[in-house]
């Protein structure tokens, strides 16, 4: 026996290894094809032989001869023979080779399930990572199915070689089988805090490719990648997590404002380059989530353009390619800050690397505006004829008509300049482009009316220069552009100066080498053309040149009669026939003029590329359903065509058409052969060319073939550099006389005291040079909505997309491997069972002790009043992983559902307060807080703001230096916690400079969605005199419990210059008006600024309040000295502050769950305000109540809507708001009576005065 | 998602195809005949990003290379990976490949593509990247290439014996058509631990 294996390896010694293959096929460089098909010989030979060794070499062989390019999949029994060979080796060898040609479609994988089983649970870690890494490539859904339960086991294994192996393929079968996603997801999060670095990561790369395509199923890990992200040092962990956070941030504006400090840090403090990177790609994504202003917003936008800048100018073209990627993210959103780089990405145009290039090009469409885009074409121009090679030609030329052309041409002023840049363009040689500058010409004269005389004169010199185009080869794309500019010609034929030398343009012989289409679309028009020179002979006494012209026509159009292709010649002879019935008429002096103008009359209007689509489907009209009886299968047989009109048939007859089909193809072969055979029959088409050669006189005409290399200026052709000029002069002139109105118009907009952006204003101060009317293109009646984001159906991450964290129920479990049907009762426990159960139980052991850990873990970091609620959250957590596992009778009944909103509200929580991260200094501060108030829960909600900007904000030095002030002025234990909450808001207003309510900003941004708003305003007049006027706004201030802020704005309404003013309020026991430390508590306040003639401005006050459920009224001065130019008086106002309980509100929105918990609780008394005689659209009385009142609606439903709001001490006031026939009915409940009943009376008031 | 990783010479030989999707090998030859077009085109002073390899699926994608010496590198991916860190996993699997052969070049990866494979394996599995660490990747293919020697023991030892001889027999084949050394120093390399 011995022997023979010695005797068998011997033998073996002489077979031909793999660097034996090789080395031969680089000795056979000749017959390489030849060499390898006797090697395939030898190789089916050794496959045949017993000796596992034997085969698994040429196995071997075999895997890279499958590199080359041979098929090898007739081997695969055999490759799964080497697979399953007890020995390593061998088996690596065999799992080497499935990975490389393995696929769904190979049967005997179907073999492998066992072994696969086997190697999995293998003693030898090496053939438990082989199989791992094999099955990675090979995976298919029943596999996936199959071996689901026991990858999921090894997720727990003790190696963390395994470990991270068997999280990473979970990817795989997750992929291929989709019902694993939720029972493996627990176990799978829990990897994401595995001791070993490795794992952790492999685990981050899991959830990050599933979060990719799904994000918002992911949401709620965000406080655990957090926690990652602050804590880990694994730059491959981190910039997965940095990556996975640019993905969920669009959906989640809060989680963003948490991330921008810990990634500016990182961006300040890393000096891999890769992560630098990925920060500022994700900073990008944040500040495209966050629509609303931050204040430190454009800060961080400046230091992202700042970095992005370095890694441009960096000599490193690949830091150059990837800042100008991000850099075009940025665009997208913020313009302005990448307009300012323009200069750095001009120049990256001349960079000797494409990609970069193509880059930069890709960045200047986003850069344009009306005032620099002819400075920018020209430019691009100049690249035009620099270009060598002509794929970054036709990509420049294709991206100078996307950047005009962009948004409806919205930034072309001049449309004469864009028409002469198209010429321009038509004389690239060798564009593959001419039908994209075609279909620009035709557009832009369709759809500008203004520009069509200019275009047609334009066109009329392209097609007398036609030959210049036409020039080089049959085949030039550019040609494409006569088909445009013949067609114009024809079309608004009313602008041309000369139309009979446009006709006899069209008409010459050498039209006939263009391309069929071209050459219909020529003689359409010269018959329009015809038309129109008809109609210029009108009232001519001599009809001489009439009927030249019929004469010109006659005699040309037989030259298309003639043609090779179908269109030109019916069209042509078409037309040659009416031309001579009309020649007839004109020698019999009728007149015909009307006759033939009437052939073309009537304007053709653009329609909407999509108006087709938009048709609605007339109700009652089923389209699926058949007109007719359903003919009797037998007939369908001929008349495929009609049938596929029908989207869906019922099986039965497709059934039959699949019959049909191949009878269909049966035929056709048939008849094809009959074809061949038949001598009479003419075959396939003969190119055209070759037909226009045998047509009898014509190949004697001189085709001049002009070579040129140098770009010809055509003659008469305006150059679009002079526009440049012109319009240069032009706006100079126009800004000249602007400058007046603007300054007043920007003086105004400062002193209304919102930041006024003069970028974009001047930009919109550009004027055409000419009328430009933008005909919208027509769209069909009542089209309906766009419903264009459709997902690929195919996606194999459309499945993944499972809620993550709803309870696991009985049905869902992995399939376990059992020996008998599920139905027999006693099963699990026995046989098979046994051995992959024991480490079941040891690991979920094990993960409980984890558990443990885990929770110790963060119940040090988060002392919070939630933590109640995240044990319970841990518990569903807890019995998750093991429920795979059991089998069906001892299934766990399904946690209770009520978890779901508490893990939501979790997130909420997290996201609207901040002391998660460790590093976080806040931390024991935030410890003295008390446990869980009765309140505290539906607080959760309330706080969460899914689109305002106010709330949760990543802490920063600022705020807690605003902290320490506040500290000392510190009142109730109880109230600490709200404080804190609004530290976050003072830090953001103080920052801003303009604590203008953000709420008004908010419900502003829903005026614009929701449209015909009438306009509102918070502010009321205070006072008014003959000098001045105040109005003023009071808002409940965020930051304080008991603070509010009153804006005043002061206007002058007197010619003179109004200076020292003084603000002085007499404070009441509830209310003080807050003086600068010293100041005496009856001293006035000065304001801020002084005000020239017609100027206003405004000034900010805060007071302080105890109470707040009672409106009150407060006296006050205002004292100002006027002074004109020869004297000065002292002038004062008196005015009345009124503090409604209106402006102790502050908007703050309300998750539905949250505001159902605080509806049950019994805290809340209730009120209710009947409103009669409100004619106003539901909506606009919603957007009232929401502008005026502070609420945000919590859920619409048709004409009834429940609201929220919050004071500034913590009330809830909830409203329900229902309409009919102008009756509003308002049922409220509040935690506190007489506020509430104030806001009703508020509320009323707001309805009787309109 | 890492799709493919493609090993080529400069005159576009494959050296190594790892496809994490599966394609028809008339495909593959193809995909890799159509990277090595877009890629040997290049100037050695580009940037070492490239959009529209048409074939592996769709505009996601970027290819990410490098050429060492006599050698392209050439990673597919998608959107999901960092530029950057592609690049130094390049750069990690050459030196893991350096370290492994002792001064690798062509040659060693011409011979033993099993080789390369089983050391690729420990880094990237099913498309996703399993280890950076080289101490670790050069730790678990040691302990394997162990395993296979200790099995293959007497046994194996008159096979490893003859190709020693065979491959003095041909003295013209092995190193004298050394097409040079894969220069693993690559100086402007973004710093990444």
């Amino acid at each position: 026996m011995a022997l023979k294996i010695v005797k068998g390896s011997i033998d073996r010694m002489f077979d031909k290894n793999l660097q034996d293959l090789v080395r031969g096929i680089r000795n056979h460089k000749e017959d390489e094809a030849k060499y390898i098909s006797t090697c395939i010989d030898e190789i089916k030979q050794e496959l045949k032989q017993d000796n596992i060794a034997v085969k698994a070499n040429a196995v071997c062989k075999l895997t890279y001869l499958q590199m080359l390019g041979y098929d090898v999949s007739w081997a695969a029994f055999n490759i799964v023979e080497v697979m399953s060979s007890s020995k390593f080796t061998y088996k690596r060898i065999g799992y080497l080779a499935a990975s490389q040609c393995f696929h769904e479609g190979t049967d005997v994988i179907m073999l492998t399930t066992n072994q696969i089983r086997k190697d999995l649970s293998s003693p030898n870690q090496y053939d438990t990572g082989v199989a791992l890494t094999g099955l990675s490539c090979f995976v298919t859904p029943d596999l996936a199915r199959d071996l689901a339960n026991d990858i999921m086991t090894l997720m727990s294994h003790t190696k963390p070689y395994i470990r991270k192996k068997a999280v990473l393929i979970m990817y795989k079968v997750f992929l291929k089988y989709p019902e694993s996603l939720r029972p493996a997801f627990p176990r799978l999060k829990e990897k994401l805090e595995d001791p070993d670095p490795g794992v952790q990561s492999a685990a981050v790369n899991v959830i990050c490719e599933l979060a990719r395509r799904n994000p918002k199923n992911y949401l709620s890990l965000a406080p655990l990648f957090f926690k990652l992200m602050t804590s880990s040092t694994n730059n491959w962990v981190l910039i997965k997590i940095i990556k996975l956070f640019g993905a969920l941030t669009p959906l989640e504006p809060r989680l963003g404002k948490k991330l921008i400090e810990p990634l500016t840090n990182l961006i300040h403090s890393t000096s891999a380059m890769s992560l630098l990177y990925e920060c500022v790609n994700t900073v990008i994504a944040v500040l495209i989530s966050l629509s609303s202003g931050m204040p430190n917003h454009s800060a961080s936008i400046q230091l992202c353009v700042q970095k992005l800048r370095i890694l441009i100018e960096d000599s490193d073209q690949n830091l150059k390619y990837l800042g100008l990627l991000a850099m075009s993210k940025i665009l997208k959103t913020h313009p302005k800050s990448v307009q300012s780089h323009k200069d750095l990405i001009l120049q990256c145009l001349d960079d000797k690397d494409e990609s970069i290039r193509l880059r930069a090009l890709d960045l200047l469409y986003g850069m344009v505006s009306k005032k620099n885009l002819m400075e920018i074409v020209k430019k691009l121009m100049l690249h035009v004829d620099k270009a060598e090679g002509t794929t970054y030609r036709d990509e420049l030329l294709t991206k100078i008509i996307d950047i005009c052309s962009q948004s409806n041409y919205q930034y072309i002023t001049n449309f004469e300049w864009y028409i002469s840049i198209l010429v321009e363009l038509t004389r690239l040689e060798g564009t593959r482009h001419g039908h994209i500058i075609a279909s620009q010409m035709l557009d832009v004269s369709i759809r500008v009316k203004a520009i069509r005389s200019f275009a047609v004169a334009q066109m009329a010199t392209l097609l007398d220069n036609g030959h210049l185009l036409t020039g080089n080869t049959q085949r030039n794309g550019i040609c494409e552009v006569l088909y445009a500019a013949a067609w114009i010609c024809g079309e608004f034929s009313e602008h041309l100066d000369d139309p009979m030398q446009t006709l006899e343009a069209m008409l010459r012989p050498k039209v006939a080498t263009l391309p069929g289409h071209i050459q219909a679309v020529y003689v359409q028009n010269a018959a329009k053309l015809f038309a129109t020179v008809l109609r210029g002979q009108e009232g001519a006494t001599d009809s001489q040149t009439a009927q030249e012209t019929t004469q010109l026509l006659i005699d040309r159009l037989p030259l298309f009669v003639q043609s090779a292709n179908l269109e030109v010649q019916e069209r042509a002879s078409c037309i040659l026939q009416l031309v001579k019935y009309v020649q007839k008429l004109q020698q019999k002096e009728v007149e015909v003029l009307e006759e033939v103008t009437a052939l073309f009359a009537g304007e053709l209007n653009p329609v909407a590329p999509k108006a087709q689509k938009k048709v609605p489907v007339p109700e009652g009209l089923n389209l699926d359903a058949w007109i007719n009886e359903p003919p009797p299968s037998e007939s369908d047989s001929e008349d495929e065509k009609p049938k596929a009109v029908f989207m869906e048939e019922e099986p039965r007859h497709s059934r039959h058409k699949e019959v049909d089909e191949k009878e269909l193809a049966r035929r056709r072969e048939v008849r094809k052969q009959e074809q061949a055979n038949n001598p009479f029959y003419i075959k396939a088409s003969p190119s055209s060319q070759k037909v226009y050669q045998e047509a009898p006189g014509v190949e004697h005409i001189p085709v001049v073939q002009i070579d040129l290399s140098v770009p010809l200026k055509v003659p008469g052709m305006p150059m679009s550099d002079q526009y440049v000029k012109l319009e240069e002069e032009r706006r100079q002139k126009e800004r000249a006389e602007k400058k007046k109105k603007e300054k007043k118009k920007k003086r105004e907009k400062r002193s209304r005291g919102r930041k006024a952006d003069s970028g974009p204003e001047s930009e919109e101060d550009i004027t055409p040079a000419h009328m430009v009317d933008i005909v919208t293109e027509e769209m069909p009646e009542n089209a309906l909505p766009s419903d264009d984001d459709e997902k690929d159906p195919n996606d194999p991450h459309k499945a993944l997309d499972i809620d993550l964290d709803k309870p696991l129920t009985d049905s869902e479990k992995l399939p376990v491997r059992t020996h008998r049907p599920p139905d027999v009762l006693k099963s699990p426990g026995e046989e098979g069972e046994r051995a992959p159960q024991e480490p079941k139980k040891k690991s979920s052991k094990k993960e409980k002790e984890k558990k443990k850990d885990k929770e110790r873990k963060k119940s040090k970091e988060e002392k919070k009043k939630k933590k109640h609620r995240q044990e319970k959250e841990e518990e569903p957590g807890e019995t998750l992983p093991e429920k795979p596992v059991q089998s069906a009778e001892n299934n766990e009944v399904a946690a209770p559902p009520a978890t779901t909103p508490a893990e939501a509200s979790d997130l909420d929580f997290w996201l609207s307060s901040a002391p998660v991260p460790p590093s976080n200094q806040e931390a024991p501060k935030a410890e003295p807080a008390p446990a869980a108030e009765p309140d505290s829960a539906p607080e959760a909600g309330p706080a969460s703001e899914p689109d305002g900007p106010k709330e949760a904000e990543p802490e920063d030095a600022k705020s807690s230096k605003h902290k320490k002030k506040k500290q000392k002025k510190e009142k109730e234990e109880k109230e600490k916690k709200k404080r804190k909450k609004h530290h976050h808001h003072h830090h953001h207003h103080g920052d801003g400079g303009g604590d203008e309510s953000v709420q008004n900003g908010t419900v502003g941004e829903e005026e614009e969605e929701e449209e015909p708003l009438p306009p509102m305003s918070n502010y009321c007049l205070l006072a008014e005199n003959d000098y001045i006027k105040m109005l003023c706004d009071i808002q409940g201030n965020l930051q304080d419990g008991s603070q509010v802020v009153v804006s005043v704005i002061f206007e002058n309404k007197s010619s003179s210059f109004l200076k020292s003013m003084e603000f002085n309020v007499l404070d009441s026991l509830n209310s003080k008006l807050q003086r600068p430390e010293g100041a005496g508590p009856h001293d006035g306040l000065a304001v801020p600024f002084q005000l020239p003639p017609g100027v206003s401005n405004e000034a900010r006050y805060v007071f302080s309040v105890q109470s707040i459920v009672m409106p009150q009224k407060l006296k006050g001065t205002l004292t100002f000295i006027i002074k004109s130019e020869e004297s000065s008086t002292h002038e004062k106002l008196d005015f009345k502050l009124h503090f409604t309980c209106t402006s102790y509100l502050i908007t703050t929105p309300c998750y539905s769950d949250a505001y159902a918990k605080l509806l049950e609780s019994e805290d809340m008394k209730g009120s209710a305000v009947r409103l009669e005689g409100v004619s106003m659209p539901f909506h606009h009385l919603l957007a009232r109540v929401c502008f005026h009142h502070h609420f945000s609606v919590v859920e619409r439903i048709d004409s009834c809507a429940s609201m929220y709001s919050r004071s500034i001490q913590g009330h809830h006031v909830c409203l329900l708001v229902k309409a009919a026939d102008q009756t509003v009915l308002i049922d409220a409940k509040c935690d506190e009576s007489s506020l509430l009943g104030n806001v009703l009376d508020e509320i009323k008031q707001t309805f009787s005065q309109c | 998602m890492i799709k493919a990783i493609l090993i080529f010479n400069n005159h576009g030989k494959p050296r190594m195809s790892k496809f994490y999707e599966h394609y028809s090998e008339d495909t593959e030859q193809q995909i890799i005949r159509e990277t090595f077009h877009l890629v040997s085109k290049r100037d050695e002073n580009v940037c070492n990003f490239l959009e529209g390899g048409m074939l592996i699926g769709g505009s996601d994608n970027k290819l990410i290379y490098r050429h060492y010496a006599t050698l392209y590198f050439v990673f597919c991916v998608d959107s999901s990976e960092s530029e950057l860190g592609i690049l130094d996993l390049i750069q990690v699997f050459v030196e893991t490949l350096d370290k492994c052969f002792e001064n690798v070049c062509e040659l060693d990866l011409i011979f033993h593509v099993d080789k390369v494979h089983n050391i690729l394996a420990e880094m990237v599995m099913g498309g996703m990247v399993l280890e950076t660490n080289m101490n670790e990747i050069i730790m678990q293919v040691d302990a394997q290439n162990k395993m296979e020697k200790s099995e293959a023991g007497i046994a194996g030892a008159p096979a490893r014996a003859v190709s020693a001889v065979k491959n003095m027999n041909l003295p013209e084949i092995p190193r004298n058509i050394n097409i040079g050394d894969i220069s693993i120093k690559v100086p402007n390399l973004p710093s990444f631990k």
